[in-house]
Parts: C-alpha cells; sequence; structure tokens
C-alpha cells in the first residue's frame, strides 16, 4: 500500500517530468535557433566543438550580412504590407458579419454561420491551382496585391465564426438599453457593442495576422519576383539555395520573423481559445 | 462611452425625421443581410468559385501555359490513380496524418493535464509551448532542417556524448522510414500546443464540484480520468482531432521544406504531389485532380464535425 503522501510526490514527479519534457521539445528550436545566429561560422562549423557553448565571443556578422546581402529587410517590410492590409479587408467584412451572425439572422444564420465556418475545409491545396489562374486575369501575378486579395479568404470565414462567439458572449441587453436610448440597430452595434468588443476585435486582428505571417502555399505559386516575397517563402527558397547554407543568417531570419508575434499573440491567446471553443461547440 | 453625450444624441435623434436610407438600414430584416452580405459575396467569389473552378479542370486537359479547356471528362483522375507516385503519396498522406494524430493527442492529453493546476512560472511555460504554433511555421521547419542537418546536426552529436552511436550518425531526412519519422516528429511538434490549448479549455470547463464528488468517492487518478474527465472533455478533442486531421490532410510546407517528398516520394503526401504536378510540372488539370482526392477526405472530416457539433448542442 502507497502512502497518500508518497503518491502525491509521485504523481507531482510524473507530472514535472512530461512538463519538462515537452516544453523542451517544443521550445528546443527556437533556442537553437538563438545560438546560432549569434555564432561566429568558424565556431559554428568546427565538428569538434561543443555546439552548445560559445568558443569564440558572440558576433552580431549574421544579422548583419541577412539585412545587408539579402533582401530580408525588404521581405519583413512585404509582409507587414500585406498583414496590415489583409486584417483591415477581414475587419471590414468579418466584424458586421459576426454581429449579423450572432443577433439578427436567427435559425438560418445559424446554418450560414456553420457553412462559413467549413469553408476551412476547402483549403489552399484545393484553391491555389484555380486561383494562379483567378490572379493572372485580375493582372496581379507577381505582386503583393495578389495576396491582399486572397489571404481574406481564409482570414474572413475564421474571423467571422471568431466574432460570432464574441457578440454572442455580450448580453443583448446591452443593445436593448442603447436602442431605448434611442439608437437604432445599427447605431447600438457601431456606438455601442463594438466599443466593448474591441479586446475581441483586437483578437481577430492579432490572429488574421499570424495566418499571414504563417501563409506559404499562395505566396510561392503566385509571386515569382525575389523583391515581392514574404518572409515565410523568402527564407526558405532564396536563403536556402544550392548547396551552400549561410545557417547563421538563416537562423537569424527564423527568429526575428518569429519571436515578435509570439510575444504579441501571447496576450490574446485566452481570449482566442475561448472565442474559438465557444464557437465550435455552443 | 460616457452617459450625458448618450443622452444628449438620443433626444437630437428622436426630434429629427429620418431619411429613407436609415430607416431601411434600422429594419432589422434587412440590416442582417446587409451586414452578413458583403462577407458572403467575398467568400463565394474566391472560396466557392475556384472550388468549381478546380472541379472543372480536374475534368479538363488546362495547362499553365493557358491552353485549352478541352473537356476530357475522368480522364485525369484515371491516369492519375494508376500511377505509382500518386499511390504512394495516398498511402504516405494516410500514414503521415493518422500516425500524427495519435501522438499528438496522446501528447496533448497529458501536457493538458500536466498544465490543469496552477503554479508558478505558468506563464513562461505556456509562452514556451505556444512558440512553434505562434511562430510561423516555414521558418520552424527551417530551424529542424538545420537540426537535422547531415553533418551538423545537433540530435547526432547528442547521441555520440550519450554514447549511443559512433561516427557520422543518422541521415534523419535521407532515409526512406527515417525520414517520414522526422516529418511526423516535426508536425507533431507544430500541432501539439494547439491541440493542448484546445484541451485545456476544455478541462477548465468541467464544474469543480464533479472532480471534488470524484475524490470524495475515492476514485484514483486513471479511473478518475477516464470515467469522468475523457467522457466530459470528448466532445471538444474530437474538434481539435478533426481539425488536426484536415490541417494534416492538406499542409505541404513541413515537407516542402524538409524533403521535398523525398528520399523516394516516400515522404510525397497528396497535398505535395498536387503542388508539384501543377504548379512545378504545369499541368495544372492532373494537379488539380490530385488536389480533389483529398475532398471526400474532408468532407468525412465535416460531416463528423457537424454531427459532434450537433449532439453538443442537445445536451
Amino acid at each position: 500500500m502507497i502512502g497518500p503522501k508518497l503518491r502525491s510526490w509521485g504523481a507531482r514527479a510524473v507530472r514535472w517530468t512530461i512538463l519538462a519534457a515537452l516544453t523542451i521539445f517544443l521550445a528546443f528550436p527556437f533556442s537553437w535557433m538563438v545560438i546560432t545566429a549569434f555564432k561566429r561560422t568558424s565556431d559554428l562549423y568546427d565538428l569538434k566543438h561543443n555546439p552548445f557553448l560559445f568558443y569564440e565571443p558572440p558576433t552580431l556578422e549574421h544579422i548583419d550580412r541577412l539585412f545587408s546581402e539579402t533582401l530580408y529587410g525588404q521581405w519583413l517590410l512585404n509582409t507587414a504590407f500585406v498583414g496590415v492590409l489583409v486584417v483591415l479587408i477581414t475587419l471590414v467584412l468579418a466584424v458586421p458579419a459576426g454581429y449579423a451572425l450572432a443577433r439578427l439572422t436567427g435559425t438560418w444564420g445559424e446554418k450560414l454561420g456553420i457553412g462559413i465556418f467549413l469553408t476551412y475545409l476547402i483549403p489552399p491545396t484545393l484553391l491555389f491551382i484555380p486561383l494562379s489562374r483567378v490572379v493572372v486575369n485580375l493582372g496581379v501575378d507577381d505582386s503583393l496585391w495578389s495576396l491582399v486579395v486572397v489571404y481574406p479568404s481564409f482570414t474572413v470565414p475564421f474571423s467571422a465564426w471568431l466574432m460570432m462567439g464574441f457578440f454572442k458572449a455580450i448580453p443583448k441587453d446591452v443593445e436593448e438599453a442603447a436602442m431605448i436610448d434611442g439608437y437604432s440597430r445599427l447605431g447600438a452595434f457601431i456606438r455601442v457593442v463594438v466599443p466593448i468588443s474591441l479586446a475581441g476585435i483586437l483578437t481577430v486582428a492579432i490572429f488574421s495576422f499570424t495566418l499571414v505571417m504563417q501563409e506559404f502555399v499562395y505566396a510561392v505559386t503566385f509571386i515569382s519576383s525575389v523583391r515581392n516575397l514574404t518572409v515565410s517563402v523568402g527564407v526558405p527558397t532564396f536563403l536556402v539555395h544550392g548547396d551552400v547554407y549561410f545557417w547563421g543568417s538563416l537562423m537569424a531570419g527564423c527568429f526575428i520573423a518569429s519571436i515578435p508575434i509570439a510575444i504579441l499573440y501571447n496576450f490574446f491567446v485566452d481570449r482566442f481559445i475561448a472565442g474559438f471553443t465557444a464557437g465550435a461547440i455552443k | 462611452m460616457d452617459a450625458p453625450a448618450k443622452i444628449t444624441s438620443a433626444t437630437s435623434n428622436l426630434g429629427r425625421a429620418r431619411p429613407r436610407a436609415a430607416f431601411i438600414l434600422d429594419s432589422e430584416r434587412w440590416l442582417g443581410p446587409l451586414l452578413i452580405g458583403p462577407a458572403i459575396l467575398y467568400i463565394v467569389l474566391l472560396v466557392a468559385a475556384p472550388f468549381f473552378m478546380a472541379l472543372y479542370y480536374s475534368l479538363s486537359n488546362t495547362t499553365t501555359g493557358g491552353g485549352t479547356l478541352g473537356f476530357v471528362g475522368l480522364r485525369n483522375f484515371i491516369n492519375v490513380v494508376g500511377t505509382p507516385k500518386f499511390q504512394t503519396a495516398l498511402k504516405n498522406t494516410i500514414v503521415f496524418a493518422f500516425l500524427s494524430q495519435a501522438v499528438i493527442l496522446v501528447l496533448s492529453n497529458a501536457l493538458a493535464l500536466a498544465l490543469q493546476k496552477d503554479f508558478r512560472g505558468k506563464g513562461l511555460i505556456r509562452f514556451l509551448i505556444l512558440l512553434p504554433w505562434v511562430a510561423p511555421i516555414s521558418v520552424g521547419t527551417i530551424a529542424w532542417l538545420w537540426i537535422f542537418d547531415s553533418t551538423y546536426s545537433v540530435l547526432n552529436w547528442m547521441l555520440r556524448m550519450a554514447g549511443l552511436i559512433e561516427g557520422q550518425g543518422f541521415m534523419w531526412l535521407g532515409v526512406p522510414h527515417l525520414a517520414m519519422g522526422s516529418v511526423i516528429a516535426v508536425h507533431v511538434w507544430r500541432q501539439l500546443p494547439l491541440a493542448t490549448v484546445i484541451l485545456l479549455a476544455g478541462l477548465s470547463s468541467i464544474p469543480n464540484d464533479i472532480h471534488d464528488a470524484a475524490a470524495v468517492d475515492g476514485a484514483g487518478f486513471w479511473r478518475h480520468y477516464f470515467q469522468i474527465t475523457l467522457p466530459l472533455i470528448l466532445p471538444i478533442s474530437l474538434v481539435a482531432v478533426l481539425f488536426g486531421l484536415v490541417f494534416t490532410f492538406t499542409d505541404m510546407i513541413i515537407i516542402y521544406n524538409l524533403t521535398r517528398g523525398g528520399p523516394y516520394d516516400t515522404t510525397q503526401v497528396l497535398a505535395s504531389l498536387a503542388f508539384y504536378t501543377g504548379i512545378a510540372g504545369g499541368d495544372l488539370a492532373e494537379g488539380a485532380a490530385i488536389a480533389l482526392f483529398l475532398f471526400p477526405l474532408l468532407l468525412a472530416a465535416a460531416l463528423a464535425f457537424l454531427r459532434i457539433a450537433r449532439r453538443a448542442e442537445v445536451t
């Protein structure tokens, strides 16, 4: 018979082992990016060195080369440009749609909501072939505008779904009180509901931006000029070429593209999950 | 919003006759469609229409050159199904998707249970755990490409230090079964965070008195888990798995960046094969046909999702 005290110690040990092992597995590539990005090339490629230690002082040469000798800086700007425009388009389309789904469309709205959600099942890998034709016909192939036009096709459905979840969580009395005060339904939505939903709207904005940063298939299909690439395609296709890998600069590029958005995202993840699961289950 | 401003604007509204346009906007019958219309229109134009174009392409002989759109019936499908490349890709897709989801399901359950209680440093751990999901996946896989490097692999170095191997070590991405294993590991790495947070949300929605009651009745960990926790989080876990499956069927970034489908097509999946055939190879029709083979799988996932959603609504 194991005593309860021993058992709780055992449970704690198991819990910390799981946490430690999986956290190391999940975070390791990022720490590896940092170590590689600041290591001198001669240190990096010496097989006798312990790869976790710095035998020579850290250096900024890789980051320097990344910005001076490659188009990485341009790719960052491109990604930001597409990201901001797509977020704006997404908000303009998805916030009103989410409100209509939550309040105004009754039972057919519920079906429509599920329908919108299911567009998630028609992913880029099904659509990139016809869309590559559409983009050519619109005359925006090989330009960032092709991405601005196409990316809302995956941000809008998800965002409308999330916004629906957020709006449903607001008590109906809020608008009813505003309408008694003389606002129209639209006025109550714009002046009362939107301001108290700012946190939700911000969540959707951040979420859409990360989706834009993640996107790969459309960008690699539509864009052929190196200057017009986004970070997620530029790094793997043009920094990795031939047999020459500049691992230091590559890892610096990966790290710079990962960490700011991750920190920003961290503030919104709870709200995101709340909206996601509220929409999916209730 | 401050109260006095609201009141004055309300009174001024009452005194004014409204123009007709505003009247239409006030009518709830029109407002709903007006608010949702633009989003629906956009989705129809950029998701539904291209989807039907893909269907049509798969029945035609079109190429990237913009060539003719001759109708060839099911010939593309028949051609494609016969090729060993397609059969390998289909098999790989299924192995890749189900193996990775099984591993993710087990690990995300373990991780979510371990994270359930509050402890010091939980915020930091959660931040670290979420990184693979938040950071752009294509740069994340480049880090793995470096970790799996044939000469400088840090994994081989660690195995050497532990005395488990000697010499060069494994070619993580260069040997058929090992390459599939590596790709699955990276996929698990990438999807585990989302599955974990979804399960955590499910766990936190279980009322505390249920756990307390079980503890009073003296249920041990496993009994508690299998008879109480698991049934209650089953619907949300299924949603997580379905999302994961759909995502896995259709994702090609990891394959594209790590192995390009190699060695000898042993990691080629339908999504990447469609890309290489349709875009790199220029055969839009055949590429579309390969991509559409994904659709029955996705449809099955959709129907399963709807069933779960409906059942959750009833209870």
